[in-house]
C-alpha cells in the first residue's frame, strides 16, 4: 500500500467540483470567513421568525398556561446538543481515518459550541421543571444523560487543552469523542428503557406529533436556527485555531500583512 | 496470540505482586472513603442500608480509576511500552492481558472486601451475593473503559485528573445497572435485569475497548 497519496489521482475531471479543494486549511480559511456572515444573519431571522410563532402565534397549553414556552428554547437546544456531538464525532473519525488536519480543527471548534447548548438545555430545562414538576433537578435519566453529555463536552476539551502537540491532541480527543458517542443513543433511548418522570418525546418520525402543528413549526425554525448559529460559530472558531495553528506559514503572514 | 495474553498476564501479575503496597493503597482508598459515609451522614441503620449499594459501588468504582495510573504508566516510563507496539502480537491482545492482570490486583480484592463493608452496613444477606455477582460483572468493564482513558492521558500533565474527567462519565451505566441489581435484591425484586445488562455491558466493553485503548496508546506514542 502506497504511504502517500499521488496529487494527480486525486484532481477531478475537468466541470466536476473538488471536494477535496477546501479540506486544506488555507483554502477553507477565506470560504469560512465569507460564509460567516450569511450563516449569522440566517441564525438571526431564523431565531426572530421563530421566536416570534413561538411568543405570539403558538396557542397556550392546556395543561401548562404559557410557561410551557420556554419548549421554543429548550428542545431545540436538546437536539442541537446531540446533534453537534455527532458531527463533532463524525469529522473526529474522519480526522482519524484520512489524517487530514482541518477534521480535528473543526472537530475541536464545535466543542464549545456543543457544550453551550448542552448548558441551555439544562438550564431551561430547570426553569421549566420549577413551575410543571415544582422542582428544579429530578435524577431522570434524560436529565442525568444530558448532564453526561456535558462531562463529555468537557472531557473533550479538557483532553485537547491538556495535550501540547495540537496533532496528538486531535487524535487523542477524536478517539475520545468516538468512544462517548456510544453515549448518544443511551440519552435517546433512555426515556423508553428506564421510564422515568420526563415526559416521553412529542416529536416523532414514525407517527403523527401530539402537538399543534404551530408549536411545532416555532420549535423547527427555532432548531434551524440554532443549527445556523452553530455553523456560524464553530466557523469562526476554525479560523481562530487555523490562525493560531498556522502562524508560521507564509500564507498568514501575507494575510496579517493585508489585514493590516 | 493466546500465548502472547498469558505472558503479559504472568509478568504483570509478578510485578504487582513485588510492589504489594501500590495494590494495598487503592483497596485502603475503598475501605476509607466507605467508612466516611456513616461519618457524614450519621450512624442510623435504616437510612444506611438504603445508601449501601450506591455508597460501596461509587467508593469501588472511584478506588479502580484511582490505580488506572499503575496500568500503562510504569511501563511508558521504562520504554517496554513502546517494545510492546512494536511487537508481532496484535496490541489489543498485549492490552487484553493487561487489563485481566490490572483488573485481578484492582478489581477481584474489591469484591471480595465489599462484603465486609456492605455488613458495617447491615446489608441483607441475599443483597449481599447480588452485590459481589454486581462487582464481578461490573468492575472488569470499569477496567476496560478506564484503559482507554489511562491510555489516551499517557504522559499528559496532570493525568490523573484528566483520567477521571475523562473516564467517570463512561462509569454510569456499569454503576446505574450494578446499583440498581443490589437495589432490587434489597427490595424483593428479581435482579436478573440487571444482571443480565451488566454483562452484556462487559461483553461489549471486552469486545471494543481493548482496541480502543490500543488505538489511543498508539496516539500516545506517536
Amino acid at each position: 500500500m502506497p504511504r502517500f497519496i499521488d496529487v494527480e489521482t486525486l484532481r477531478p475531471a475537468p466541470g466536476r467540483i473538488n471536494w477535496f479543494k477546501y479540506s486544506s486549511p488555507q483554502t477553507f480559511f477565506p470560504l469560512a470567513g465569507a460564509a460567516v456572515p450569511w450563516f449569522a444573519a440566517a441564525a438571526a431571522v431564523l431565531c426572530a421568525v421563530g421566536l416570534y410563532i413561538g411568543f405570539f402565534v403558538a396557542p397556550t397549553d392546556q395543561q401548562q398556561g404559557e410557561a410551557y414556552r420556554i419548549i421554543f428554547i429548550h428542545v431545540p437546544a436538546a437536539w442541537m446538543s446531540m446533534f453537534i456531538y455527532l458531527v463533532m464525532a463524525f469529522w473526529a473519525g474522519v480526522g482519524l481515518v484520512l489524517n487530514t488536519r482541518l477534521s480535528g480543527m473543526m472537530a475541536s471548534a464545535l466543542a464549545p459550541t456543543g457544550a453551550l447548548f448542552t448548558f441551555i438545555a439544562l438550564w431551561t430545562g430547570a426553569l421549566w421543571g420549577k413551575p410543571t414538576w415544582g422542582t428544579w433537578w429530578v435524577w431522570d435519566a434524560r436529565l442525568t444523560s444530558e448532564l453526561i453529555l456535558l462531562f463529555l463536552y468537557f472531557g473533550f476539551m479538557a483532553l485537547t487543552a491538556a495535550i501540547d502537540d495540537p496533532r496528538r491532541a486531535d487524535r487523542a480527543a477524536a478517539l475520545f469523542a468516538l468512544v462517548g458517542v456510544v453515549n448518544i443513543p443511551i440519552i435517546y433511548f433512555s426515556v423508553q428503557w428506564w421510564n422515568t418522570l420526563h415526559q416521553g418525546a412529542s416529536v416523532s418520525l414514525t407517527r403523527a406529533p401530539t402537538m399543534a402543528a404551530t408549536m411545532l413549526a416555532g420549535m423547527i425554525v427555532m432548531a434551524l436556527a440554532f443549527w445556523m448559529y452553530s455553523i456560524a460559530a464553530a466557523f469562526a472558531r476554525a479560523r481562530c485555531i487555523i490562525l493560531e495553528r498556522e502562524r508560521n506559514s507564509d500564507w498568514v503572514a501575507q494575510y496579517i500583512e493585508a489585514s493590516k | 496470540m493466546f500465548r502472547v495474553m498469558r505472558v503479559v498476564i504472568g509478568r504483570d501479575l509478578l510485578l504487582a505482586m513485588r510492589r504489594r503496597s501500590d495494590v494495598a493503597n487503592a483497596l485502603l482508598f475503598f475501605i476509607i472513603v466507605a467508612s466516611l459515609f456513616p461519618l457524614g451522614v450519621g450512624p442510623e441503620p435504616n437510612l444506611l442500608r438504603t445508601i449501601a449499594p450506591g455508597v460501596i459501588w461509587v467508593a469501588a468504582l472511584l478506588a479502580s480509576m484511582l490505580a488506572l495510573g499503575r496500568m500503562f504508566a510504569s511501563d511508558y516510563a521504562d520504554g517496554t511500552l513502546e517494545q510492546m507496539l512494536l511487537a508481532s502480537a496484535p496490541l489489543g491482545w498485549i492490552v487484553v492481558g493487561k487489563a485481566i492482570a490490572h483488573w485481578l490486583v484492582s478489581g477481584l480484592p474489591l469484591v471480595v472486601l465489599a462484603p465486609v463493608l456492605a455488613l458495617q452496613f447491615d446489608l441483607a444477606t441475599d443483597a449481599l451475593v447480588v452485590m459481589m455477582v454486581s462487582l464481578v460483572l461490573g468492575t472488569p468493564s470499569l477496567t476496560l473503559i478506564g484503559a482507554i482513558g489511562a491510555a489516551l492521558t499517557l504522559g499528559v500533565r496532570g493525568s490523573g485528573v484528566l483520567t477521571s474527567l475523562l473516564v467517570l462519565p463512561l462509569y454510569v451505566p456499569v454503576l446505574i445497572m450494578g446499583t440498581g441489581a443490589v437495589d432490587a435484591a434489597a427490595g424483593g425484586v428479581t435482579v436478573q435485569a440487571h444482571l443480565l445488562l451488566l454483562a452484556a455491558f462487559l461483553v461489549f466493553a471486552g469486545a471494543f475497548a481493548p482496541w480502543a485503548a490500543a488505538a489511543a496508546l498508539r496516539i500516545s506514542l506517536d
